[in-house]
Formats: C-alpha cells, structure tokens, sequence
C-alpha cells in the first residue's frame, strides 16, 4: 500500500463532506424538520462515540466495575460538569481521576 | 453589540475556542505518538493532520494502518467516521453561504467538532453579524495551528515515551465530550436523544466500520424529534407548563458555557 496514496484519498473523502454542503451554497435548501434534527447532532454523536469507549474500553464485554478507570473518570466529570458547567474544570477534573485511578488506586 | 473588526472577530473566535484547544492537545500529541506504532513513516503522521484535519478518522486510520488495510475501507471508514461533519456543514451553512467559493471552501476544511460547537453557539447569539465569518475562521485555524503543533510533539517523542497513550491522556476527548453533552441535557428532548444514542451505541458497538455510531445517531435523533414534537403538542395545552419550560430554557444561557445548540429560527 502506497501510505502517501492512502492518506491523500483520505483528505479527499474527508474534503468533500466537510466542504460539499458549503461549496454547492445555494442550491442547497433544508426544511424546517430537517433543522430541528440536525439540532440533535451534536449530543448524539459525541455521546455515541464516547459511551463504548467508557463502558466497554477494551472493545469487548461490559464493564461497569470500579476497576474500569474510563468509568469512574467519566461519572466524575459528569458530575463536575452538572455541577459547575465549567468545561476546563471538568476536563481536569476527568484527567486527574484517570491518572489518580491507575497511578494510585489500580496499582 | 457593536459590529467588531475582522481582527476582533477573529481573535474572539480564537479565545473562546481555547477551552477546545486544550482538550485536542493531548488528543493531538496521543495521535502522534501512535503513529510510530504504525508502519507509517513519521512525515505521515504529519501530512495526516495537515491534509485529512479530522481527529477520530485520523485515530481510526492510525489502528488501521497498523492492522493492514485496502484502501476501499480505509476511505469507506473514513467518510462514515466524518459524515457527521456534513451536518454541522449544514447547520452552520446560512451564515457562510453569501462568501466567496475560496472562503467556503476554506471553512469547509477547516471544520471540526470543536469548531462547529463554538461557531454555532456565536451564530446562535448573533445571527446576523456581518463579521462572523472572521470568527469561524479564528476558530477554525487556531484549532488547525494547534492541531498541527501537538501532532509534531507527539511524533517526536512519540519513540521516546511509547506508552504515552496508555497512561489515560485519551481521556481528555472523552472529558471534552461530556463537557458538551452535560449542559445540553438539561432540555427533556436533548436529553432523551442522548440517552437513546448511548444506549444504541453500546448496544452496536460490534459492528463493522464504525456503522454503529451511524446507527445510533439516527436512533437518537428520532427519539429526540419524536420528544420535541409530543412536547410541543403538551405545551399547546392551557393548563400545561411545557411552553413555559421552553421560554424559560431558551432564555437560560447556560452559565456562559459555549453550547453547540443549533441556530433553529434565526438561521433563516
């Protein structure tokens, strides 16, 4: 495999959905239910990628056990989050639950 | 409020995208060192984030990579990975469509998630500003100057630390995530489409591609569109405290928290 081939296709595929819909402008009309799905987007993609990275981190079963630090670190900033709504705070507070987790307590 | 200057506009675009910054930097630097795990050649790594500019496809790629890979699923998993981003495309599209086709095509690239989160949160309190392209595009590039910086650290000591990703540093996309998530959940309909998407998520995580994330976003937007509807049929009724709920909802800014809510009517 030519890997300078794979990743040019790659920016190409990645180039036309990203840019298409700006590109084409005009001709492009969304109705109004079509707004008010899109509006779901944001929440429902960003949780479908994280939900199986923090109950399932190893791509297998489920593991809803304290000795799962993606878990733990995630319920923590859950709560900071719903808590505060500062973003670097939950972040950090994420972070060093993760670290703490498998630094400290896992170790 | 007061037109700004293009600087402004873009330096505001750039400040209010730092708290994205931070979250993609270790995300960035996790992607470079995972790189020398691969058979790709360092510079690959960096033409990576250079030309593809999307985050998750580029991490996906990297596992698949080191997996060995044809060419028709690496592109496939990357147009099913990145299909989101043509819906922020079209969520953001009224406040870009009257620029030039350089302009377009520029933002176009330079989307990402973090970028349509601040930018359609901007759009939504100033739906009419003259100078928003400039805003877009301060958020844009410093997310892509950023992106590029973090992936040369992480390349270069990629070799040096390479169990770097295993000491949890992923988690920061993960936190960044729920940090976007938690604040709009407050609305029943948001709340229940991501309930709904989680679960579909989970529940479809085995299949091939990715198709589950696909699978589940559509599960979860259904879910909240059929919420919003039978709660705008209860909050028609006299007696019913749903229309209030939504005044008092919309009014709320969520304690000055950038919120990617999509900008509804005044995106005309």
């Amino acid at each position: 495999m030519n890997y300078v081939v794979a990743i040019l296709g790659m920016a190409g595929v990645t180039f036309a959905v990203k840019a298409g819909i700006f590109v084409l402008g005009d001709r492009v009309r969304f109705p109004e239910w079509l707004r008010e799905a899109l509006s779901f987007v944001p929440v429902t993609v960003l949780t479908a990628i994280i939900v199986p990275m923090t109950l399932a981190p190893h791509g297998d079963g489920l593991e809803l056990t304290w000795r799962n630090p993606q878990l733990v670190a995630a319920l923590v900033a859950i709560a900071v989050c719903a808590a505060t709504r500062h973003q670097l705070l939950t972040i950090g507070a994420g972070l060093a639950v993760i670290f703490a987790w498998q630094l400290g307590v896992l170790a | 409020m007061p037109v700004l200057s293009r600087t402004a506009s873009f330096a505001a675009g750039a400040r209010d995208t730092l708290p994205m910054i931070v979250g993609a930097a270790p995300f960035g630097l996790i992607f470079g060192a995972l790189v020398a795990s691969t058979p790709l050649a360092l510079w690959h790594g960096q033409l990576m984030s250079l030309t593809v500019f999307a985050g998750s496809s580029q991490f996906i790629a990297a596992g698949l990579f080191a997996t060995g890979v044809g060419y028709a699923v690496l592109w496939a998993t990357t147009l099913i990975v990145n299909l989101r981003h043509m819906l922020y495309a079209a969520n953001l599209l009224p406040h870009v469509k009257h620029l030039n086709l350089r302009w377009r095509a520029v933002l176009g690239f330079l989307l990402t998630d973090e970028t349509f989160a601040v930018t359609s949160s901007y759009f939504h309190r100033h739906p009419d500003d003259p100078m928003g392209h400039w805003y877009f595009l301060g958020s844009a590039l410093s997310m892509y100057l950023n992106w590029q910086l973090w992936t040369l650290a992480g390349l270069l000591f990629g070799a040096a630390f390479p169990r770097l990703q295993t000491l949890g540093l992923d988690f920061a996309m993960v936190a960044t995530f729920i940090a976007i998530i938690v604040p709009q959940m407050a609305r029943a309909p948001w709340a229940i489409a991501t309930i709904v998407a989680g679960a579909s998520a989970f529940l479809c995580r085995g299949m091939p591609y990715k198709l589950g994330l696909l699978v589940a976003v559509a599960l979860g937007i259904a879910a909240g569109m059929l919420a919003l509807h039978a709660k705008r049929r209860d909050g028609a009724r006299p007696d019913s405290g749903g229309a209030n709920n939504d005044r008092r909802n919309s009014a709320q800014d969520p304690s000055g928290m950038r919120s990617q809510e999509a900008p509804k009517g005044g995106a005309q």
